[in-house]
């Protein structure tokens, strides 16, 4: 059964995919979206076995590797952490498999389109049921591949393959920081399975690479690059520009990929290594930084943003930046429990979205929508329940793990006057639920409340989603409204045991308590910041309000609409020196300059020249053909006599003659 | 001794003035097959002298040979020469140089 959860979808895959032709479309996705719903019905099961009843599941195949010391085994692991990634990644995936059955409708490619959100949800599994970090680097680039071909599905746009290689190779630099972490666990353990990790982490605790008379901390450096590694797939500032262009793929896609599963690869990771982490303040001080700081930058991107997919994909951006920062209080249960809780209302708004963009016709630009309420009443109140669990509304699954998330960071940071960072975490978490409040609000009011802008012809069109697409909105909505306020005891309640050690934390850093006894006013501080992010956003909406006006505000509404220029500054400060230097130096002037002047281009027009030389020698005239078989005598006769003879004084002579004469 | 090597050295002498004559000799073949034929003498002589001095018969009956087969050899390369002639009417060694590398 537990191998049989991640085996469906490849079998789903590969036959949907290669068998699309004889399956017909119709048949192919409904294949497709029937093994990914078994696998998820299994994936329940496992859910209760493991995370209900209590067993933990070890399964090891056969020898992948064997050298020396290295064994690497097809193994996989079901601990409480991998079943609730199953149950987030096969849910959403089969809604989002029955949704894109009725959404690709047209798509003459759909056997494909299954085929490839098959293949995804497959690496998926592979990547958080792994036993070892070898093959959950398989499922690592898996994923990295499957987002690659899902972006890039419609391949004749040109946004969609530039956003496409630039999610492949964006990611490349995260996959190439995990790489080092791999080599550099292997060096440290010398072994690459978790159950060897995670049980030996206390010994090496005081691990210390020797470099060039430099001490390093082997658990910082480690953490570091995997730190790096989650970065590029959970798009931490730094490494996030990505996300927002790999909207250009189809609407399921994002849901699938940025909101439930690729992105909640890199916070899995640095839950799964939480035995690791937390020996290293240094890593946990870096996980709190970059999370907090993601979620501010991200959060207040997205209030600017026009296109209705970019505003949900910056909010996916701060909200893993919540996760981050989470794990970096070493709380990693509540950041695995905000991802779950995520991945349901952020699907839910990606799929509403998808929802709008379908009945506009391909309409993605929130200022030419507007009064959808009266057109699309599902979509909307759908829409809504995903917002309001997002801005955490008091209830709502949202309000279980984020505003417990902004509690403990009030907590911890009061503990300790030491822990700046935490304090700083907490502030920016704290503003960045305003920017949260702020966006999804003017996502529904631009979409669905204002007035219109657009074209008649686009309404007279307008229909709302069918059932086929309803129905799994209507479960996700069910799932944000409930998931968080069923399961929150269960995740993060105060001495829980579902984890049963697949998370560790130091004694000194658990902070649960503490934030239950926080003072009621810093309790209130999330919620009436959404409140205020809602009352200005209406603000703005409903009464002529105009920015423009002031200079200094009209600045920071054009630096956030350009995403504070990181784009720009990639591509001014990297990659255009790197394209010139590959270009000018590695091209022009190495490969086909000095390298061809000394190779073949050079040598040929050498031995040409040479040649021309030679042969202009024998210039017909016969006393000089004499006069070179009587030279090369000579020299011959010099040569050999002065090996084996003393040196006779006649040939010297002889020779220095004809010399002499074939000078004048 | 050393007069006996005087005999060696006339031939060497001989031999070298013959190649001097093959290649300093821009005008007219029939000087280089003269040459030739004085390049043959200084060998035959060199070789009588050396059966001498070493008091065997073989480097005279090597002469012998040598005799006739330049004989035949300068017979052959004068009838190249009148034929040779006919064509060109012209006998010098500069107008040769029509086959160039």
């Amino acid at each position: 059964m537990f191998l049989l959860i991640v085996i469906l979808p490849l079998l789903g895959s590969l036959i949907s995919g290669f068998g699309g032709r004889w399956l017909g479309s119709k048949g192919s996705s409904i294949y497709a979206t029937a093994c990914v719903a078994f696998s998820s019905l299994l994936s329940l099961c496992a859910f209760y076995e493991i995370g209900l009843a209590g067993t933990s599941c070890h399964l090891t195949l056969n020898y992948w590797l064997t050298s020396s010391t290295l064994v690497v085994n097809w193994g996989f692991l079901f601990d409480s952490i991998t079943v609730v990634m199953l149950i987030v990644i096969t849910s959403i995936s089969s809604l989002v498999h029955l949704y894109s059955i009725q959404y690709m409708n047209s798509d003459p490619h759909r056997p494909r389109f299954m085929a490839y959100l098959e293949i995804f949800t497959f690496f998926m599994l592979i990547l958080v049921t792994a036993d070892n970090l070898l093959q959950m680097f398989l499922g690592w680039e898996g994923v990295g591949l499957a987002s690659y071909l899902l972006i890039n599905f419609w391949f004749t746009r040109l946004a969609a393959n530039q956003s496409a290689i630039k999610a492949l190779i964006v990611n490349r630099v995260g996959d190439f920081g995990l790489t080092l972490g791999i080599l550099t666990t292997f060096w440290i353990f010398q072994s690459v399975d978790y159950s060897v990790i995670c049980s030996m982490a206390p010994l090496f605790e005081n691990y210390f690479f020797q470099f060039m008379s430099i001490k390093v901390h082997g658990f910082s450096l480690l953490g570091l690059f995997l730190f790096i590694g989650a970065m590029g797939k959970s798009a931490q500032l730094g490494l996030h520009t990505w996300l927002p262009d790999a909207m250009e793929g189809p609407t399921p896609v994002s849901a699938l990929i940025h909101a439930a599963t690729m992105v909640t690869a890199g916070v899995f990771l640095i839950i799964r290594f939480s035995p690791i982490l937390e020996f290293s303040p240094l890593i946990l001080f870096l996980l709190v930084t970059t999370g907090s700081l993601t979620a501010f930058f991200a959060g207040m991107t997205g209030i600017f943003q026009n296109d209705l997919k970019k505003v949900i994909a910056y909010s996916t951006c701060s909200q893993l930046g919540y996760m981050v920062f989470s794990c970096g209080l070493s709380c990693y249960d509540v950041s695995l429990f905000h991802l779950a809780n995520h991945a349901f209302f952020k699907a839910l708004l990606f799929l509403s979205a998808g929802s709008v963009i379908h009945g506009l016709n391909n309409e993605q630009d929130m200022r030419r929508m507007g009064s959808l309420m009266n057109f699309l009443p599902l979509t909307y109140s759908l829409m809504l329940i995903g917002s309001l669990a997002l801005l955490g509304m008091p209830f709502l699954t949202g309000f279980y793990s984020k505003d417990f998330i902004l509690e403990l960071t009030q907590s911890s940071s009061n503990i300790n006057l030491k822990n700046l960072h935490i304090s700083f975490a907490s502030w920016l978490g704290n503003i960045s639920v305003f920017f949260t409040s702020f966006y999804s609000c003017r996502l529904i009011y631009l979409t669905f409340l204002n007035n219109s802008n657009s074209s008649r012809a686009l309404y007279n069109k307008l229909h709302d989603s069918s059932v086929l697409m309803a129905f799994p909105l209507i479960m996700l909505a069910l799932g944000s409204l409930f998931f968080g306020f069923m399961f929150k005891d269960l995740f993060i309640g105060i001495g829980t045991d579902f984890w049963k050690g697949s998370i560790f934390v130091l004694p000194n850093h658990n902070f649960f308590i503490e934030a239950e006894w926080l003072p009621v006013m810093t309790k209130w501080l999330p919620f009436s910041l959404s409140i205020l992010g809602i009352f200005l956003a209406s603000l703005v909406n409903l009464v002529p309000f105009y920015l423009k006006g002031l200079k200094f505000s009209s600045f920071f509404v054009f630096l956030i609409n350009k995403k504070w220029f990181w784009d720009v500054l990639y591509s001014k400060m990297l990659i255009l020196p790197l394209l010139n230097f590959g270009y000018k130096v590695s091209y022009k002037t190495l490969d086909r300059g000095f390298i061809e002047l000394a190779g073949p281009f050079g040598l040929s027009k050498l031995i040409f020249t040479w040649s021309k030389m030679v042969s202009q020698i024998q210039n017909g005239q016969i006393t000089h053909y004499v006069f070179f078989i009587i030279l090369g005598l000579c020299a011959f006769m010099a040569s050999t006599i002065e090996i084996y003879w003393e040196p006779s004084i006649y040939f010297h002579l002889i020779t220095i003659f004809f010399i002499y004469f074939f000078f004048i | 001794m050393i007069s006996q090597f005087n005999y060696m050295n006339v031939s060497i002498m001989l031999f070298l003035i013959s190649v001097l004559g093959m290649f300093l000799n821009q005008k007219n073949i029939l000087i280089m097959l003269m040459s030739l034929e004085m390049m043959f003498l200084s060998v035959s002589f060199n070789l009588i002298f050396c059966s001498i001095h070493l008091d065997d018969i073989l480097g005279q009956v090597f002469s012998l040979v040598i005799l006739t087969v330049a004989a035949a050899e300068s017979s052959i390369g004068l009838a190249i020469l009148v034929i040779y002639y006919r064509i060109r009417s012209t006998i010098s060694v500069e107008l040769m140089d029509l086959m160039k590398g």
